[in-house]
């Protein structure tokens, strides 16, 4: 089973899905996640989902789970470089991340983030 | 023309090597990387629920041809419960545990072709197939 590895920049951790990850492994992250927002009191997480080919209703449902779980330990999740051909499939799908922020690449969402959270303080 | 194929679903690692076999004969089918997409969404969600309702199955990759067009076709199949109430499974949002209950109904909106055979206690087979543009 592949371990993503999470990287902490300041207080935004970053995730970069490298690999086709199997159903497990999708899990596994969604707790290393929780752990590591709490631990390091992070106020940001990144998914770099750009080298992802595919977005089922797993992968969707846990970008989803990790938006509203960092939301509930004050942190703001954006999922960043999403293939255009991912996202025609994930409309037609049905599949609604309404809840989830996104941005074109990783330099804009951690703009986004520090726009967040100075619109905060 | 690749050969037809017999893959088995029987556990969550299995279901990655059916999303990559099934990339590369779309692939090869000179399907767009949009239909490579959609295809291979389909299968992640069919070989998924194999596995998760059924307990495992398998999957049948193989090409097809009509004139000029070329496509791929998936015929999953398992000896699972199968499935009661085939109409309330294809809606949207409906799932007998905790899914988005859009495996099947966005399946069918991902391929050309979708078909699905299912009886109580004899399990599930669904075949869809993608046509090349
Ligand atoms: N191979 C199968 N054998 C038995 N029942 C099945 C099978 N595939 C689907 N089902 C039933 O049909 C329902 C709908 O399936 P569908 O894939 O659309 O949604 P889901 O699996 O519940 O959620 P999602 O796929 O969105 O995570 C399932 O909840 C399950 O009860
Ligand atoms: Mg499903």
């Amino acid at each position: 089973m592949e371990r993503v590895p999470i990287l902490k920049i300041g207080d935004i951790l970053i995730v970069s899905i490298q690999v086709d990850l199997e159903d497990q492994s999708v899990l596994t992250l969604q707790e290393d996640l929780a752990e590591a927002v709490v631990k390091h009191a992070a106020r940001g997480v990144i998914i770099d989902i750009s080298v992802v080919e595919i977005v089922d209703s797993f992968i969707g449902r846990m970008l989803a789970t990790i938006a509203g779980m960092s939301r509930m330990l004050d942190a703001q999740t954006v999922v960043v470089g999403m293939r255009p051909a991912v996202a025609i499939t994930l409309v037609e799908l049905g599949l609604n991340l309404g809840g989830v922020r996104t941005a074109l690449n990783l330099e804009k969402g951690i703009a986004l983030l520090d726009h967040v959270r100075s619109a905060a303080r | 023309m690749t050969a037809a194929r017999e893959m088995p679903i029987a556990s969550n690692g299995d279901v990655v090597l059916v999303r990559q076999y099934v990339r590369g004969v779309a692939v090869e089918m000179g399907l767009s990387l949009v239909d490579q997409t959609k295809v291979v969404t389909a299968a992640s969600e069919l070989a998924r629920n194999a596995l998760v309702y059924a307990g495992g199955g398998a999957v049948r990759v193989e090409t097809v041809e009509n004139g000029r067009r070329r496509g791929v076709r998936l015929t999953f199949s398992d000896e699972g419960p199968g499935i009661p109430d085939v109409d309330r499974a294809m809606t949207d949002g409906w799932s007998s545990g905790t899914g988005l209950g859009l495996g099947l109904s966005g399946s069918r909106r991902l391929v050309d072709e979708f078909d699905l055979e299912s009886a109580p206690g004899k399990g599930t087979v669904v075949t869809v197939t993608k046509w090349g543009r």
